[in-house]
């Protein structure tokens, strides 16, 4: 199943709605990485609320998906992720590092704005006209 | 022989030859019990007080007492069901476990039953020594049955008991508390054990989705010793509550503890650790954006 992403301003939203297959999370990396160029998105936002499981190699690619958008100059959030999930991925040691959470869509975006409003203050972002 | 206990319909074992000879000879064997049924029962309670056991009770309790558990060991012996006996040594044992009576005096007084009647078989067939060992063939099974369905009965009570008692104190251990506005409190008092640590993990996520905390502060002043494990469950509830979108301050490690995480190499790198639970809950205000000022200096601009 493909998973829709949305462009809301700057950036843009993965809802995730029901388990993925590992071609499923690899195409949802490559369009991702693809539209972050596209759009000139600033922020990517991957929500998992639905997701009540999450292995390995779901939690590989998001990852990488943070890291590659980083690379093509968009910060990631994953939000949304359950506490049940949150437990097992800690026990398998699957825990995330380098990659920003949040804990709901709404809390998401905010965080993207603040990075936002740091960057300009360091005068490491891209100047907005708009 | 826990299984068997467990099971009063299975017929009793035959050890010998004729089946229908065990079932007649317990017939006598029951119908001599009834009818010397004082006299066995004030000697078991001697043998009971001899044997200083139930020193928790009194003479008239355990004469009360001793009657009832004799008349129910009859009637299991008589017909060979233990549902019966089963309920009243849960019943028994709910009675008697709260005045601080013990596994092994219970088992003490059943296996005293069981000897004071094997006695009495023994002076009343003693001139008939076949008869006595069929007797006996009969009476030891359905004794030793009893024996253990009493123990067991006993046993189980004791462990429901302290499952509670269990359950009781890990809830009311665990209690996440909201100070402000997305800011929660979990303070960890007492031992660390790696159910607790799972239970207290889950409830503390859980709480951070209702309450959509962004700050926790942890505080461990209550923990008076931590190991490798302990460290673990920390670090892992760090992580978890990060993935979650919550910032976690882990605050009051004690000195000691503070030398032992260091001494045995736990990487607590990634974990934001402040002094006291007042300096935390400073630090976590901050970050929420919060400022404290005494009243005076916000008086004058109202």
């Amino acid at each position: 199943m493909e998973v829709p992403i949305l462009k809301q301003g700057h950036y843009l939203i993965a809802s995730i709605q029901s388990a993925l297959t590992d071609a499923d999370l690899s195409q949802l990396r490559e369009a991702l990485i693809e539209r972050v160029g596209k759009f000139r998105a600033r922020g990517v936002i991957v929500d998992v609320t639905a997701l009540d499981v999450m292995d390995s190699f779901a939690v590989r690619t998001l990852r990488d998906i943070a890291h590659m958008a980083r690379l093509r100059g968009a910060e990631t959030v994953i939000v949304g992720i359950q506490p049940e999930v949150a437990f097992a991925m800690v026990q398998l040691g699957l825990t995330l590092k380098g990659v920003s959470t949040a804990l709901d869509l709404e809390e998401g975006l905010l965080f993207l704005d603040q990075q936002a409003k740091l960057r300009i203050e360091r005068g490491t972002g891209r100047i907005d006209r708009g | 022989m826990a299984a068997k206990g467990k099971d009063p319909q299975a017929p009793l074992p035959d050890s010998v030859a004729q089946p229908e000879s065990t079932a007649a000879l317990l017939r006598e064997l029951v119908a001599l019990l009834r009818q010397n049924r004082t006299q066995l029962r004030e000697e078991w309670a001697r043998r009971i007080t001899r044997a200083q056991l139930l020193t928790a009770m009194t003479e008239e309790e355990i004469f009360a007492e001793a009657t009832s558990v004799y008349d129910n060991y009859v009637e299991a012996l008589e017909t060979g069901t233990f549902e019966a006996l089963q309920a009243y040594a849960r019943n028994l044992s709910e009675r008697i476990i709260p005045r601080g009576v013990e596994t092994h005096e219970v088992v003490g007084i059943v296996l005293l039953l069981r000897d004071v009647l094997a006695r009495s078989l023994f002076g009343k067939y003693h001139e008939d020594f076949d008869k006595l060992y069929r007797i006996l063939d009969a009476y030891e099974p359905a004794a030793n049955r009893i024996a253990n369905t009493v123990a067991v009965g006993f046993v189980q009570e004791r462990e429901r008991i302290i499952r509670q008692q269990q359950e009781a104190i890990r809830e009311l251990s665990t209690p996440v508390l909201q100070v402000r506005e997305r800011l929660l409190i979990l303070p960890i008092i007492g031992v660390i054990d790696p159910q607790r640590a799972r239970q207290l993990t889950e409830q503390l996520l859980r709480a951070i989705r209702t309450n959509r905390a962004k700050v926790v502060v942890i505080d461990i002043t209550g923990v008076a010793a931590m190991d490798s494990n302990v460290a673990n469950h920390l670090v892992q509830t760090v992580e978890a509550s990060r993935l979650l979108g919550a910032t976690v301050i882990v605050t009051g490690l004690s000195p000691e503890i503070a030398q032992t995480l260091v001494t045995i190499g736990v990487d607590l790198s990634e974990m934001a650790t402040v002094g006291d639970l007042q300096g935390g809950i400073e630090e976590a205000e901050r970050l929420l954006g919060y400022k404290v000022l005494p009243l005076e200096e916000v008086a004058p601009k109202a």
